[in-house]
């Protein structure tokens, strides 16, 4: 099929919009990127087998996190890094894309919107299954209207010694859409175009472990054309040349293809920015998302960003950076998590990715939850809502009736802790730790993204939200506490 | 309001306890008649004597028919105890405090645990529905942080540290070499103890109490009549039980040092018998030696060691079973292991043992000293349930 004759499908401009909405500017309130603790170093794959492998590390999602606690990551980031620290913005709606649901059927979104404590009216939805859900949610939500958060994750691996180990990398990104008069806007949107074809890239049946793609050069005849033709088609919605552009960030797991598309823009190859390859990996849906947030963390005011997506077709949306880029400091920046990585093993990452079977503790693995208590103490589980008591002081868990206090972004301080070498845990040992909050408060937790010999008492820590174990389909989520990157340990 | 205790009024006339162990060739039934026969045998009398039966599980069964079954009970009452790892004493408290109230003339508390038919390492919790946040640590590990705390405290370094807590482990192994119902009948050198293979924080292998199978029972009747069914009574002096409401782990003065509930079911239960220098009045002590550092704060709870000293005593042999006050003189759980329903029942039979004179030579406890205690937790550091009992061979 073909598209009808005609009537050229030409991008959306804002200016179609202004004249609905008359005085909106449409654009960026709010961007995040997360990338996990952890880094194999691709090396270490050939090293093993012989095969595959590569140059440089790739981003690796902990064992106890997933797409959506990925997700809840980013977006907590972008919630932190407002555009001026100036309170959270609202969020009239949730969107999450990714490519690796840990639920169908189920919404995915569900949880992040229990996470972040959204309003109960905020409606939160899944874009599922496609790579290309991540840049089309973010599309679907600047060509619409409200405040918009788009949360876009992936975890990305293949089969050992694949292309797809090495390349793939996981991560998430969160994007906060919205007007002008949501909050001062870190970039205007200027417009966007997108081509689209039916042709066999890259599929994946539900359920299996591992993508499989067509041989490159089929696919990168495709998306040639494709993408030129939204690149002159955004460009116009735009109203801009191709020399207006300031920076390119093109992404797609088609890697030839979105190297060979990035030289047919007419836009000098410096303007092309770092894809994260070599250091994060392609995080797959996530990526379009991360890479912006990226950029935006290093776009002077006035730069005009054009964020290139090649994925079963060409999505092309072009944005212009504001004043606030420079006033805006990010909660933690792209380029601090990338550089605060630590190093995994290789057999451990395997493990991870269920592609290796590890001998477990001989300890019952754990019951699945129960809905119905899981539901009634869903600020808890899911918001880390503690309650106060008579004297003000935080209690975790919260007491009924008590007022509530949320304790999710408070710090905390290790008073003491001990690696636990026998209870069931998807990766032993446990490192489990008695914590104080800055402020009040002490829960005993289980630490994450730490090494059990470096934990030391009086070390710096903050929650993070973790799919703790995984029973009957039903995935147990709920916080952990992890080292804050950057605290110098032992102070 | 006020807690009276049942001093002297009831007294233990009959005992049996099984050979704790890997009991692969026995089922809970198996165990529950072998410990309810030498029981009964001790008693003098059989199973359609007693009028009421306590029965002690904390996950090998469910109901008095678990008990009822195995020993064909007719129409008897049988109530079903679990209380963590406190079962077994708090079933013979409900059977003591039933003959004390008059309801019976004769009650029977039985203790039994099936461990090892789990197939898993160490205890496991029944698990209750729940939201799916509690914590999963073990209770090795929970237990593991008392050891840097009491160190941080009160100064003893971590050489100093790994040195005391396999004291305490190379003592209970030297005291089980020398009873033949222990898990563990070997004396183990401390540098083995100490170097044994890791299992949380500081604690090895040989730092953790067995995994076993076992069953323990005893038989109680109004002090009066207690001569008629034997020469040599036990007789209650106190029964002490706290639960704790778990507040202790969101309590940010809570050090990990001291176990509050233990420290106030001893004070209530020395209350109870009349007890005011427990070092000094008490013959022998039988106590909750889960982990070796578990033993060591009890000492302290328990009144036996001034706060921060029990680590000297440990080291000055106190506790030893020539010392001046022998602790865990059978073994303790290091040499028993932990049929939950039955460790608490265990700890009364050396009592009863002892102060009947009864015990092996080569562990016998010599002296004048005519009383014994058992303390028996459930739990963990900051959140645990705490049995304090105290027995005695004379009354008054």
């Amino acid at each position: 099929m073909t598209a009808a004759p005609g009537r050229p499908r030409a991008g959306l401009g804002p200016a179609d919009w202004r004249n609905l909405d008359s005085a909106a500017v449409r654009g960026i309130v709010s961007a995040a990127g997360y990338i996990p603790f952890r880094r194999l170093a691709r090396a270490d794959i050939r090293a093993t087998f012989g095969a595959g492998g590569g140059a440089g590390t790739r981003s690796v999602a902990s064992y106890d996190q997933d797409t959506t606690t990925l997700g809840v990551e980013a977006a907590r980031l972008v919630r932190r890094g407002g555009s001026d620290g100036g309170g959270v913005p609202a969020v009239d709606a949730l969107w999450f894309a990714t490519a690796n649901p840990a639920y169908l059927d189920k919404t995915n979104a569900a949880a992040i919107h229990a996470a972040l404590r959204l309003d109960t009216a905020t409606p939160a939805f899944d874009f599922g299954g496609a790579l290309r859900s991540g840049i089309g949610a973010l599309r679907a939500a600047l060509d619409g209207r409200g405040a918009t958060l788009v949360v876009s994750s992936d975890m990305r691996t293949g089969l050992p010694t694949s292309p797809d180990e090495s390349a793939g990398g996981d991560g998430a990104a969160a994007i906060l859409v919205g007007d002008d008069s949501d909050g001062p806007l870190l970039a205007e949107y200027l417009g966007a175009a997108s081509a689209t074809e039916e042709f066999i890239d890259r599929w994946r049946t539900p359920g299996a472990l591992r993508s499989k793609a067509w041989e490159e050069r089929f696919g990168e005849t495709k998306y040639g054309p494709l993408g030129e033709r939204a690149w002159r088609e955004a460009l116009a919605a735009a109203g801009i040349e191709a020399g207006d552009v300031e920076s390119v960030v093109a992404t797609g797991l088609h890697a030839r293809a979105t190297r060979a598309l990035a030289r047919m823009l007419g836009v000098d190859a410096t303007r092309v920015v770092d894809d994260l390859a070599t250091t994060v990996g392609n995080t797959g849906t996530a990526h379009a998302g991360l890479l912006l947030a990226s950029a935006l963390e290093l776009a002077t005011p006035g730069q005009v960003i054009a964020l290139v997506g090649l994925a079963d077709g060409v999505d092309v949306l072009i944005f212009r950076a504001t004043d606030a880029v420079v006033r805006r400091v990010p909660a933690r920046s792209v380029q601090s998590q990338i550089d605060e990585g630590a190093p995994v093993a290789y057999g451990t990452f395997l493990s991870w990715r269920q592609m290796v079977e590890l001998e477990p503790p001989r300890r019952p693995e754990p019951a699945r939850v129960s809905a119905a208590a899981a539901g009634r103490s869903e600020d808890w589980k899911f918001g880390f809502v503690g309650s106060l008591d008579e004297h003000g002081t935080p209690q975790l868990p919260p007491v009924p009736g008590a007022r509530r206090v949320p304790m999710a972004d408070a710090p905390a301080t290790i008073v003491t802790f001990t690696v636990d070498r026998l209870a069931y845990s998807p990766s032993p040992p446990i490192v489990f730790a008695v914590v104080d909050f800055d402020g009040g408060g002490r829960f005993p937790v289980e630490l994450t993204d730490v090494d059990a010999e470096k934990v030391a008492i009086g070390d710096r820590v903050e929650m993070t939200f973790r799919r703790l174990s995984t029973a009957d389909g039903i995935h147990n989520y709920f916080w952990k506490a992890r080292p804050i990157p950057g605290a110098s340990e032992g102070e | 309001m006020g807690s009276h205790g049942i001093k002297d009024r009831v007294a233990i006339v009959g005992m049996g306890c099984t050979r704790f162990g890997e009991r692969f060739d026995c089922g809970l039934d198996d165990l529950i008649i072998e410990a309810a026969t030498q029981t009964y045998e001790h008693a003098g009398i059989d199973r359609d004597d007693v009028d009421a039966y306590w029965f002690g599980t904390a996950q090998s069964g469910m109901s008095g028919i678990t008990l009822a079954r195995p020993l064909g009970l007719q129409d008897k009452p049988v109530t079903r105890v679990e209380n963590f790892c406190a079962t077994g004493s708090e079933a013979l408290r409900q059977a003591a405090y039933a003959v004390a109230s008059g309801a019976y003339d004769v009650a029977m508390a039985v203790g039994a645990e099936k461990v090892k038919d789990s197939g898993y390492a160490g205890l496991n919790a029944f698990p209750v529905p729940s939201d799916g946040t509690g914590r999963t640590l073990t209770a090795a590990a929970m237990f593991s942080m008392v050891a840097p705390a009491y160190g941080e405290r009160y100064g003893v370094d971590e050489a100093a540290m790994r040195e005391v807590l396999a004291r305490i482990a190379w003592k209970n192994h030297y005291n089980g070499a020398r009873n033949p119902l222990a898990q563990f009948r070997k004396e183990l050198t401390t540098e083995r103890i100490a170097g044994s293979p890791p299992v949380a924080g500081l604690l090895g292998v040989l730092d953790c109490a067995g995994v076993a199978d076992g069953a323990a029972a005893a038989i109680v009747v109004r002090a009066e009549d207690a001569r008629r069914y034997t020469d040599r009574p036990v007789f209650v002096k106190a029964l002490s039980f706290v639960a704790g409401n778990g507040s202790g782990l969101g309590d940010p003065d809570y050090d990990y040092t001291h176990f509050p509930e233990v420290a106030v079911s001893a004070r209530d239960a020395y209350a109870q018998a009349g007890i005011t220098d427990p070092r000094a009045e008490l013959a022998m002590a039988e106590v909750h030696d889960c982990f070796t550092p578990t033993e060591l704060v009890l000492m302290e709870d328990l009144g036996f060691s001034a706060r921060g000293k029990a680590w000297e005593d440990v080291l000055a042999g106190v506790f030893d079973l020539d010392g001046a006050l022998p602790v865990n003189p059978d073994g303790g759980l290091k040499s028993f292991g932990h049929p939950v329903g039955a460790s608490g029942l265990r700890m009364f039979y050396e009592c009863w043992l002892q102060l009947r004179g009864e015990a092996p030579p080569e562990r016998r406890i010599v002296g004048e000293r005519s009383l014994a205690l058992t303390h028996n937790l459930g739990g963990y550091p900051g959140e645990m349930v705490s049995f304090v009992g105290i027995v005695g061979n004379q009354p008054g």
